[in-house]
């Protein structure tokens, strides 16, 4: 990737954290510090890996992307609406009666939502169904889907990983946010998931391990994982929780509470001072 | 009644589909370790490359279910009735019911005639369960006929169905190529006194109790409520309103299953004395299938003596 291709993913990521800041602090409510740290990957995904298209969402033959943690829900519709999915100015309405923009993702309501998910543990299920639907089909199409680290505690977590290596999955790949905060703190505090690559290699995944604020690093290991036959691959990807804002980052405080003014203010004026810079202006 | 022929609605399940599966390609069948017991294995042996086992991880065959429809399948996922619909009753919820995915779930050794292996494995609660989720369809059919063509029923509605299979060889009493429609009771005998509506394997005894009331002088109206879920209400009021009085008979816990759902639409529309008779708030146990359901009160029998109170003869 040359310096000006990663630039403009840094600044669609930069538009993407503004998302869920305008999402949150719209919704008194929601999950920022998670959608943060994924940010950088849901926009690699959306904006340069998968073969998808805003004007036909359900197209049988576009590659899925499931949200296995679900609550990052701002930070899929951020991505999702600067994909041209839906307006951007919807963003605020996030988690308001009436609105389509459901607190945890309904893909009833929301285009380009490919699974209802928010109960954790189940995403990544859903996601090995369509991977086997699609193999059992001839069809080419890949499967993405994103797990916390805490999430890998459920145990239906390993249920899905015992049943991807099973039936060869090549087709799945299972990204694991490692920003190492959960509700309750640390997650080698509140019910340590580690060594995850090792697990998951136990369990039969190619696994990559990465800086998933990197795009180089990014770029290569979801190429790799194309190129890898006969397992599903696992990424396990190092990041921060709450990445982009200065206060939120590293705090699990920020795992699910929204903004008030205050600092809905100094955290847009962050991430448009990032966003100028990465632009040049 | 020896001569009559007795077939496991979990055996008609695995021949139906094994049936719909040569005529459907995009139907698919997932199990759990269990495709012996919940006779998928008829299917299996048919359709090897439609046939997915999931091990013994229920929660897991769910979603997995559930993500295969998004693609255009139609998965068939069984279990036993304890694991698909009480295991995995959050992923029922969540991941099938919520987004009202076209998924059929295949639950067999329903209620107490499980037998030997004893209350673990006798589920009296999955009506309850899977009638508090939205949208849900379920059936519960009375012979082997009727399962058949509950399945292929099922294949053909778009939505999540919940089916409601049984271990034990019971009478069939319906004829083949009978006209099943989901949500439609069905009257097998016409009556005055009092209308018994049941599902199940207590159907066949609803319509013994029926012959034995007659000889007795209580003209019994007898109803096979195959579909628990969305309920025949026109058929219940009518049933209510003709006979006075309504006996519930089901496979199940008196709490929250058909009989609940009798009187939830009659107390609201028509009050009108119901007696229930299922399993009252307690668990099974081991023993056999036939003795147990005389010893719960699943038998025509019983049937007898509650109508007859009720009716004060």
């Amino acid at each position: 990737m040359t310096e000006q291709e990663i630039k403009s993913l840094q600044a669609i990521a930069c538009k993407v954290r503004m998302g869920v800041i305008e999402g949150t602090h719209g919704a008194k409510a929601g999950h920022p510090g998670g959608s943060m740290s994924a940010a950088d990957m849901f926009t690699y995904l959306y904006f340069k890996e998968m073969n998808i298209d805003p004007a036909d969402p359900k197209n049988e033959n576009r590659d899925r992307f499931v949200l296995s943690k679900g609550h990052t829900a701002p930070g899929l519709y951020a991505t999702l609406a600067n994909r041209g999915f839906f307006p951007v100015e919807d963003l605020p309405t996030l988690r308001h009666i009436d609105s389509y923009l459901q607190g945890h993702p309904n893909m009833n309501t929301v285009p380009g939502v490919d699974m209802s998910t928010g109960s954790l543990g189940q995403g990544i299920s859903v996601a090995a169904g369509m991977a086997l639907g699609a193999k059992h089909q001839g069809k080419s199409y890949r499967v993405y889907t994103l797990l916390g680290d805490g999430e890998i505690q459920e145990g239906q977590v390993w249920e899905a990983c015992m049943f991807s290596a099973h039936y060869k999955l090549d087709n799945l790949c299972v990204i694991v946010d490692n920003n190492g905060l959960q509700i309750d703190g640390p997650v080698d505090k509140v019910m340590s998931p580690y060594p995850i690559d090792e697990k998951l290699k136990a369990f039969g995944f190619h696994v990559e391990v990465i800086d998933g604020h990197d795009y180089n690093q990014i770029e290569a290991a979801l190429n790799t994982a194309k190129t890898v036959k006969g397992q599903p691959t696992a990424i396990v990807m190092h990041t921060t929780k709450g990445k982009g804002v200065s206060f939120m980052e590293g705090q699990a405080s920020w795992h699910g509470k929204a903004p008030n003014d205050e600092e809905y203010a100094i955290a847009m004026g962050e991430l448009k001072a990032a966003l100028a810079e990465l632009e040049g202006k | 009644m020896a001569d009559v022929k007795k077939v496991a609605t979990r055996d008609a399940y695995g021949k139906a589909l094994a049936a719909l599966g040569a005529e459907h390609e995009n139907l698919v069948v997932l199990d759990a370790d269990l495709a012996n017991a919940t006779k998928t294995q008829t299917f299996q042996k048919a359709f090897p490359d439609r046939h997915f086992d999931c091990g013994i991880a229920e929660a897991n065959m769910i979603c997995v279910a559930a993500g295969m429809s998004t693609t255009g399948l139609v998965p068939f996922a069984s279990s036993f009735a304890m694991f698909a619909s009480g295991r995995a009753f959050e992923q029922v919820r969540n991941s099938i019911g919520y987004p009202h995915l076209n998924v059929k779930i295949g639950a067999t050794h329903g209620g107490i005639s499980v037998g030997e292996d004893g209350a673990s494995h006798q589920c009296c609660e999955d009506f309850a369960l899977m009638r508090s989720i939205p949208g849900m369809t379920i059936i519960c059919p009375a012979d082997g006929v009727e399962a058949e063509a509950a399945v292929k029923a099922a294949y053909e509605m778009e939505g999540p169905v919940y089916l409601r299979f049984g271990r034990l060889a019971i009478p069939v009493f319906h004829e083949e190529g009978f006209n099943f429609q989901i949500g439609k009771g069905e009257v097998l005998r016409e009556g005055t006194d009092v209308a018994i509506i049941a599902n199940g394997l207590l159907v066949y005894e609803a319509i013994q109790a029926g012959e034995q009331l007659a000889q007795q002088g209580i003209d019994a109206m007898v109803i096979n409520m195959a579909t628990v879920k969305p309920l025949d209400e026109e058929l219940v009021l009518a049933a209510a309103k003709k006979c006075g009085k309504v006996i519930t008979c089901e496979e199940h816990s008196v709490i929250g299953g058909l009989g609940e759902a009798v009187c939830s639409l009659l107390s609201e529309k028509l009050p009108t004395p119901v007696k229930r008779i299922g399993v009252n708030d307690e668990f099974g146990h081991s023993g056999p299938a036939a003795a147990l359901l005389k010893q719960f009160g699943l038998s025509a029998e019983h049937i007898v003596e509650v109508a007859k109170d009720f009716c004060g003869k």
